[in-house]
């Protein structure tokens, strides 16, 4: 992986990195990679899944919620701008 | 003065029952240990101001005659599990200034309990290390030896416990952040089987993985910890029952050695001896050691290492300088989170979010996460099959004793600290490091893996082997 690619990948991941940075991340990707990159082998074993506990999805009815209003501010206050109860940002558009 | 080395949880609630000190005495006896030894060791992140006032209620309760499991007992907190309009940072810079709104449920059942909660501990960023190293508050010490790490990533936890500041602590255990620190201070480190302990209002690192773990100074103690937290719990629909894996085999003391696993390069010679001699102790104690071969355990590290980052890319995606914590001014809305995020994560934890946009992203996705995925299935599946004969897998917990600042120079030699205690995650089950045995001086630590849902053969099994 070079340099032009961690950028890529970054903006992606919407972080700031500096050309510096991507290209020392560079090489460690490459050691890292290179050692993560043998689980390929793995699944070409001939190996059984008993698949003895498949996942399933839980789900939970949508009721009884909390009273109303019970947390808006204390969530609020933790927003770093914000307008009476709402969230602000920088216009979009 | 109440002096805390020679206490453990067990012989604290005698005492507090008994009338011979009181809850405050207790947690002052605590708070001024943390006074005389923090500034060096820097376990503890914040004392919260009310500790003296849940000990006074505590004492209230004592006096009244209520009998809790954790009565009156001081504990610290991981500083990524949430308590009501307290600070909490995950050792990060990004969560700067926010304030806890909720407890997590962890927190609402050691209040239950009736612990007294003394202040949260260091660790490394999101809980991303092995050495405590990667804290935006400057790294823990460890309290065996200042020169070496004391593990991570709840390498505060174990130091405030190991350096007696504390009678117990909770961890998160993602790949061996409780275990590993464990081994390394000299105290007990156990991780339950995934989804005993609800995740709800725990700062998440990899969601698959992690799981709030105690660190103790005994087995029963650990124990105690443990069952006090655990239970299902509907703001976590990946918590589960006792019903969910049914205890359908007898313990018959038989343990398995999956030997091969860590005869390779990197395990001190030091570590591989001091496994044979725990070994020789479960035979004297009647067990049965066998060795086993698990030819894909030694996978693990390669699956975690990419599940991790990935779940960690996705997670990691809600600190974005608008809701919470902190914000960096960019040219426009977009750029704000560039900046933002540039600033508050460490380098670690770039590091992880860019290699796990990698891992999924389109083109890399089958080779990289589908294979990890079908990996965690296969490991899982040997590791279940060995688990029809043998109670208990006995590996060392860490390669090496606690190693010193900066001796690890790559992130891959950081990474594979955790090769040891990585498959219990990959498979959800419970593993336990207990302290045994020592190199120059520092505590050596080894471990116990157990089927899905069998934490008993696990703590009955440690227990004997420590003599409790």
């Amino acid at each position: 992986m070079n340099a032009e690619e961690v950028l890529k990948l970054a903006k992606l991941a919407r972080i700031e990195v500096s050309a510096e940075e991507a290209e020392s991340l560079s090489h460690e990707f490459e050691a890292i990679l290179g050692y993560v990159g043998q689980v390929k082998g793995i699944t070409n074993e001939e190996l059984r899944i008993t698949n003895e506990h498949p996942l399933r999805n839980v789900m939970r009815e949508d009721t009884n919620p909390h009273e109303s209003g019970k947390f808006s501010e204390a969530v609020l206050k933790n927003a770093p701008d914000r307008e009476e109860n709402y969230i602000k940002v920088k216009k979009i558009l | 003065m109440i002096d805390l080395s020679t206490f453990n949880i067990v012989s604290a609630r005698e005492g507090l029952k008994s009338g011979k000190f009181s809850s405050h005495d207790l947690t002052q006896a605590c708070l001024n240990v943390i006074k005389e030894k923090n500034e060096e060791l820097n376990a503890f992140l914040e004392v919260f101001e009310d500790a003296l006032i849940q000990a006074d209620e505590a004492d209230k309760k004592i006096s009244e005659g209520i009998d809790l499991p954790l009565l009156g007992i001081p504990v610290a907190l991981k500083d990524n599990m949430l308590v009501t309009g307290q600070r909490v940072t995950a050792g990060s810079k990004i969560l700067e200034g926010f304030i806890a709104p909720t407890d997590c449920t962890a927190v609402k059942k050691l209040r239950e309990a009736g612990a007294v909660i003394v202040g949260r501990t260091n660790m490394d960023e999101f809980a991303m290390g092995a050495s405590t190293e990667s804290s935006a508050f400057g790294p823990t010490k460890n309290p065996v030896d200042l020169t070496r790490v004391p593990g991570g990533s709840s390498g505060g936890s174990a130091a405030a416990l190991a350096s007696g500041m504390i009678l117990a602590a909770y961890g998160s255990d993602t790949g061996g952040s409780v275990r590993q620190p464990a081994a390394f201070c000299g105290v007990v480190g156990f991780k339950p089987t995934y989804g005993r302990v609800s995740r709800s209002g725990l700062i998440a690192m990899a969601s698959s993985l992690d799981q709030i773990s105690p660190f103790a100074k005994t087995v029963t103690d650990a124990e105690i910890l443990y069952k006090a937290v655990s239970g299902s719990d509907p703001m976590d629909s990946t918590t589960i029952s006792d019903e969910t894996y049914p205890k359908n085999k007898e313990f018959n003391k038989t343990i398995g050695v999956p030997r091969a696993f860590f005869e390779g390069e990197g395990v001190s010679e030091v570590v591989k001896k001091n496994l044979e001699e725990s070994i020789e102790k479960f035979k004297s104690l009647g067990y049965k050691v066998m060795d086993i071969s698990l030819p894909n355990i030694a996978y693990s590290l390669a699956t975690y290492y990419i599940l991790m980052p990935a779940e960690v890319s996705s997670n990691l995606a809600r600190f974005d300088g608008v809701k919470y914590g902190l914000h960096v001014d960019g040219k426009d809305g977009v750029d704000d989170y560039f900046k933002t995020r540039a600033v508050g994560f460490g380098r670690e934890v770039r590091r992880r979010i860019i290699l796990g946009t990698y891992v999924l992203s389109s083109g890399y996705y089958d080779a990289y996460y589908g294979s990890a995925i079908k990996a965690k299935q296969i490991i899982t599946d040997e590791l279940r099959r060995a688990f029809k004969d043998v109670d208990l897998i006995l590996t060392p917990t860490a390669p090496t004793p606690a190693f010193k600042f900066g001796e690890k120079s790559t992130p891959l030699d950081m990474y594979l600290a955790d090769i040891f205690t990585v498959p219990a995650n990959i498979s959800g089950c419970p593993a336990i490091s207990i302290p045994f045995g020592e190199e120059n001086g520092l505590p050596l630590g080894v471990e116990l893996m157990a089927d899905l849902g069998r934490e008993d053969n696990i703590f009955r099994a440690s227990k004997e082997f420590l003599g409790e």
